[in-house]
């Protein structure tokens, strides 16, 4: 049954799930939710039961396989992976990775080899599932994006440590043949990515140090890049969907975009806590909470309306100049919450959105064209997730509240999530068409279909439901 | 006697010279008292046989006034010369010259210590004077060089504000490095600790777990191929693979550069192009005998673009250094020729101006301006007039306004004659008010006129009554014509209701 909000959305009811895993397979037909041990497969738009599959222990991972026949769930406690088939249910293939453990657990690109990574970083163990071939790849190091796969699937990258240095491993995901093998030269690399058109591999050594590499394909080294030294340097790192640029936030609260041709800075992007140009427009979320008259209520209204306790929420927009409220994170710690910690491109290429990690409640979004911000949404509670349309360029978050928010250029919704009883948004991930968005709480699932541009036009006007949303657009 | 006398007035003739001598009256006046007979100056006799008696008198008078015993005494009322008084009084009188030169020369002395003493002084003064500028002077170096140095002070204060801030940030970065590598560091050897276990585990665990993989059959491959065996040839064809991909993203990029490349280039050409086009109808249009030469390059120049753009349509499409730079050389070149052109019209234009072969079709700038000018002026008037006209119009041709509206302006109109006829009124009823009191004072003036007119009339009729009483009667025939003038009396009269005298 569907219950209907505002603006179009329409809401599943609520399913279970445990450890937040819930995938949407990679053709978008399925919807597979592991709930304890068992494993649920669902059709994504009706929703109803397709297979059921129980593993031997409670799973900490799962994943699809690439074309979308294969499910893989992993039990690290056991060192135990099981994996399934969605055309044979009868199907069966358990790997067990015996007294060395298991840390993770992947599929390669092909979707017929599972990657398991044993514990302390021991050696990556290659299982084939058309054949007896078993490949180990020694010294992976372990580190924030150790491996990464090229999005075309043919290469992956490996970034390893031995003899206190960092190398990085180009694999052929075909038959694991190494392909390159060369020095970093970096003090702790942390990660590995490739960009998008799989030509150019970004490597970054860890916060101590500020330094970005760039190696093509075939190992030679194209560029360095280090912004400052001392202070603590990279964060995070996102490839733009063209590969035209590099994103990289630091500890300094700045994100700093390299261009694909000279590999040089183009521009930062500053995260200011006082907001002044005229460009940018903020949205703040403002909380209103009822006031209740009590000796008028009857209990049946109480039962009625559920929504009457609820905290309502819509978007104002404050004249500029602004003020972000600013955390100051602790000097002492490691780790300190201090710099942007997400990036993320719009598919497009034309959006970006951040967040600072002392400003917490802030997402900040930036506009390519103009390199400067466009939008700065400020919500009541710290921001958890952000995850960006694979369609077009509208941006879904969520603050552990039970409400859903939605940027786009033309404006801010907030949506509160009809469930009764209340559903805490912790995470969520649009489905790969754009048309719906799984919303993750502590146990539970949710899916909101967006409306299709016609519905849109149908209820514009209509306000309707117990979904709570308003609509502000500048 | 006498001649004692003589020699003591002598004498004292000399202690009055010596005593005018001393060189220390310079600086004083000489206060020789004034003797009542002669003014004494030098040697001039004082007493002679003459004034004998005079002298001694005078002297004793003197002398007396000094505080001596009386010269003379008096023998039967008689004065005689007491001569032992006398040489006793001048024995005095030279104690006291005595007295007198001894406290003269102290004084002098006293005088020269003193003068001495206020030349020191000076000479002091002054030596104070210059001791006190060159303090001064010492002072105000002091001063400057103190206020340099707070400067200095105050620059290197900041210096180490600065400098202590910067030790501050480094502290602060250390302390994060550090703290992260602390925490990195405890990672490890929890990492190692674990590490350390596990060994331990598998060493004294005697089953031993095995690893593999247990599957009901093996899946065939996603893309439907056979694997391969891994040979020397796989190898290279995983390296040729690789560079295909880098190649092809490398074709990819130069195409879209070169797509790039190409719409600039377009762009370019078709700025010149317009260019081109600006320069030529120009020079077509608005030339003069002058301009023949400078003409015929042009149209030289003309046909060289134009040869040029035809040579370079086909070399457009390479993309080779030397046809960029034909490119943007003959851009150059054809901007050069813009400006030069703009500067040769801005000349023409001067040249007009100053009244050199003004062609029938060009006008010189300033006539063309001040035309412009007038026909903007015009345009303007003809807007206003319009404008007004229209909005006369408007009104006239507006909707008749519902009743009220209309009363209400009618009122307004009333209103307006009511004011102005309020006003004429008023100025009438003062006016008239005006004429009022004129009338009333006329009237009053009249009635007093008649009251007067009437007291003269009697008193004229009782004049001529008088004098008619005491007229004879010869004067009877002279009355008559006289009665006549009293009959027209006594007809006013009557008119006056005044009581009738008979006649």
């Amino acid at each position: 049954t569907d219950t209907k909000g505002c603006c179009g959305m329409n809401f599943s009811e609520v399913f279970k799930q445990s450890n937040q895993l819930c995938k949407v397979s990679p053709d978008g037909k399925y919807l597979a939710t592991c709930v304890q041990y068992r494993l649920v497969v669902r059709d994504v738009n009706t929703l109803q039961i397709l297979q059921l599959y129980t593993c031997l222990d409670q799973v900490a991972s799962m994943e699809w396989s690439s074309d979308s026949l294969f499910i893989l769930c992993a039990m690290y406690k056991r060192g135990l992976v099981q994996v399934w088939s969605l055309e044979q249910p009868d199907w069966h293939c358990k790997i067990d990775e015996g007294s060395i453990g298991l840390v993770s657990s992947r599929w390669s690109p092909d979707g017929r080899h599972i990657l398991n990574t044993t514990e302390f970083h021991l050696r990556v163990t290659v299982w084939s599932l058309c054949n007896k071939s078993v490949s180990y790849i020694k010294y992976p190091k372990a580190c924030q994006k150790g491996m990464d796969f090229s999005a075309d699937g043919r290469y992956m990258a490996l970034a390893e440590r031995r003899d206190c240095k960092d190398y990085i491993s180009v694999f052929v995901c075909d038959d694991w043949h190494l392909l390159r093998h060369f020095e970093t030269d970096t003090q702790d690399l942390a990660g590995v990515e490739w960009s998008p058109n799989g030509c150019v591999l970004a490597a970054w050594d860890s916060c101590l140090e500020y330094k970005m590499l760039l190696y093509s394909l075939d190992g030679r080294l194209l560029s360095t890049y280090s912004a400052y030294e001392w202070s603590l340097g990279i964060k995070s790192v996102a490839w733009s969907p063209s590969s035209q640029f590099l994103a990289i936030g630091s500890y300094d609260e700045k994100v700093r975009i390299l261009n694909h041709i000279t590999w040089k800075k183009l521009t930062e992007f500053e995260h200011h806590p006082t907001i002044t140009n005229s460009k940018a427009v903020v949205f703040k979320e403002v909380e209103k909470r009822p006031v209740i008259p009590t000796e008028d209520l009857s209990i049946q209204q109480i039962a009625m309306e559920s929504s009457l306790f609820d905290i309502q929420s819509k978007y104002e927009i404050p004249p500029l100049p602004v003020q972000v409220p600013v955390v100051k994170p602790d000097p002492d710690r490691a780790n300190p919450k201090i710099g942007i910690s997400a990036i993320a491109f719009s598919v497009d290429n034309r959006y970006l959105a951040t967040k600072n990690d002392c400003m917490p409640q802030s997402v900040w979004v930036w506009d390519m064209q103009r390199l400067g911000p466009t939008a700065v949404l400020e919500q009541t509670a710290p921001v958890r997730f952000f995850a960006w349309d694979p369609r077009r360029p509208r941006l879904a978050l969520c603050t552990g509240n039970t409400k859903l928010y939605l940027w786009s250029p033309a404006g801010c919704v907030s949506v509160k999530v009809p469930v009764e009883g209340g559903f805490q948004v912790q995470s969520l991930f649009w489905h790969c068409s754009g048309d719906s968005v799984v919303l993750l709480g502590k146990d539970q699932l949710c899916l909101c279909y967006m409306a299709t541009d016609e519905e849109k036009h149908m209820l514009r006007s209509h306000v309707v439901g117990l979904g709570v949303a308003c609509f502000t657009s500048h | 006697m006498i001649c004692l006398i003589i020699l003591c007035t002598e004498d004292i003739n000399n202690i009055y010279v010596s005593s005018t001598m001393p060189p220390s009256r310079q600086y004083s006046q000489s206060t020789i008292p004034l003797l009542p007979f002669r003014h004494y100056i030098g040697n001039t006799e004082f007493c002679t046989e003459n004034n004998t008696s005079e002298c001694m008198l005078y002297i004793s008078q003197e002398l007396l006034a000094l505080g001596f015993p009386s010269i003379f005494f008096d023998l039967n009322g008689l004065r005689e010369l007491d001569v032992i008084s006398a040489l006793n009084s001048m024995y005095g009188l030279l104690q006291m010259h005595r007295r007198a030169v001894g406290m003269l020369a102290e004084l002098e002395v006293e005088q020269l210590r003193v003068s001495s003493d206020l030349h020191c002084q000076q000479l002091t003064n002054s030596k104070l004077k210059d001791q006190l500028e060159l303090s001064k002077k010492e002072n105000l170096r002091l001063c400057e060089r103190e206020r340099q140095l707070e400067a200095n002070t105050k620059a290197l204060h900041h210096c180490l504000k600065n400098e202590k801030e910067e030790v501050q940030k480094l502290q602060n970065v250390i302390a994060s490095r550090a703290s992260q590598y602390n925490h990195n560091l405890k990672r490890k050897e929890r990492e190692f600790g674990k590490l350390k276990e596990r060994l331990n585990q598998l060493l004294t665990d005697k089953k031993d777990k095995k690893q593999g993989m247990d599957v009901l059959n093996y899946v065939g491959r996603s893309d439907g191929k056979r694997s391969q065996w891994k040979t020397g040839k796989t190898d290279s064809r995983h390296e040729s693979d690789m560079y295909k991909a880098l190649l092809n993203e490398f074709d990819k990029h130069q195409r879209e550069l070169m797509i790039e490349n190409a719409e600039l280039k377009k762009v370019l050409q078709q700025i010149k192009q317009e260019m081109v086009g600006i320069l030529s109808p120009k020079r077509q249009s608005g030339e003069t005998q002058k301009e023949e030469k400078p003409k015929e390059f042009t149209d030289q120049q003309i046909a060289s673009d134009e040869e040029e753009e035809n040579s370079f349509k086909g070399t457009s499409e390479m993309s080779c250094e030397h046809a960029r730079e034909q490119l943007s050389n003959s851009i150059r070149q054809q901007w050069r020729k813009l400006k030069d052109h703009m500067a040769n019209l801005d000349n023409k234009a001067s040249l007009v101006h100053l009244g050199q072969g003004i062609n029938e079709e060009m006008i010189s700038k300033e006539v063309h301006q001040e035309e412009m000018e007038r026909l903007k002026l015009e345009i303007q008037q003809c807007k206003d007039f319009i404008h007004t006209q229209q909005q006369l119009l408007q009104q006239q041709l507006s909707t008749p306004w519902d009743e009220e509206t209309a009363a209400v302006l009618t009122d307004c109109y009333m209103l307006e004659e009511k004011e102005r006829l309020k006003e004429e009124w008023k100025t009438f009823e003062e006016q008239k008010k005006n004429f009022e009191m004129e009338r009333r004072t006329f009237t009053e003036a009249a009635i007093r006129l008649g009251h007067e007119r009437k007291m003269f009339e009697e008193d004229r009729a009782t004049w001529l009554k008088h004098q008619f009483l005491n007229m004879t009667f010869t004067d009877q025939m002279n009355l008559k014509t006289q009665n006549t003038l009293s009959e027209y009396a006594v007809q006013e009269q009557k008119h006056i209701s005044s009581p009738k005298t008979p006649l």
